[in-house]
């Protein structure tokens, strides 16, 4: 192959490089949904299809911020009662404080003019990025689809998740 | 041969990933080669409008910084 030709090549490789993104969000951290709602909503930005897959502790921020309580039995009641959903009420993994953390990083967040978590899953919504809950975490948890906020696509599994995901840029945040 | 602006974005004092979003939801109003002017002040923005125009393939047809804000003028593709 000459020179010219692979030159070619690798210019034709970047032109059909993945417009798709796909993102596993599996923590409910403020630290980690922040990156991910930003990294999204970008990406939707850029024209790429855009989809979040909410799974394990990532699932409670799309609880709705005035539902308080979750769950049918007791231990999903306690679990949601330690570790409540929604967009307004994310910890930090680190520096934590009893709420102090989060409080101090929302802010400087304000001051910066830094979107919130709240802002931006609004906007990936508006622009279409497709919100996945995943249907065996909303079972083990015990959370209903009226628990969690308006405008998600049906919960599904792993394997819509990974067949999404077999022709895009793939994110595990 | 100045073509007139279509639309002016103040985006002065927001933070990534706020330039680019809000000029990717107004662009959407744009016709195909209207230009729209974006006024930042995120240092973050002069790479990133790069960066955003060579993936959705519009035109940054000028950019230039004064006082610390930064101005992009794009022609919508």
């Amino acid at each position: 192959m000459t020179e010219l030709q692979e030159e070619t090549t690798s210019y034709a490789m970047e032109e059909t490089a993945p417009d798709k993104l796909v993102i596993f969000a599996w923590s409910g951290d403020l630290d980690r949904m922040w990156p991910t709602l930003i990294l999204a909503t970008t990406g939707a930005a850029m024209g790429m299809q855009t989809t979040v897959f909410f799974t394990f502790w990532g699932l409670f921020p799309l609880v709705k911020n005035d539902v308080r309580i979750t769950g049918e039995n007791w231990m999903q009641k306690m679990l949601s009662t330690f570790n409540r959903g929604g967009t307004e009420h994310l910890k930090l993994s680190k520096m934590q404080f009893l709420g102090a953390g989060p409080a101090m990083m929302k802010k400087l967040a304000t001051e910066h003019k830094v979107a919130s978590p709240t802002e931006l899953l609004e906007t990936a919504r508006d622009m279409g990025v497709r919100l996945v809950p995943c249907q065996m975490t909303m079972d083990l948890l015990g959370l209903t689809g009226d628990d969690l906020i308006q405008g998600l696509e049906d919960p599904a599994g792993a394997t819509s998740a990974l067949l999404e995901a077999k022709d895009a840029v793939t994110l595990f945040i | 041969m100045s073509i007139a602006i279509a639309k002016s974005l103040d985006l002065k004092g927001l933070s990534c990933p706020m330039p680019i979003v809000k000029t990717a939801q107004a662009i959407k109003e744009l016709l195909s080669g209207e230009l729209i002017e974006a006024l930042a002040t995120d240092p973050g923005s002069v790479p990133d409008f790069t960066a955003w125009c060579r993936a959705t393939g519009n035109e940054l047809v000028e950019q230039t910084a004064e006082a610390g804000v930064y101005r992009f003028l794009i022609r919508k593709r």
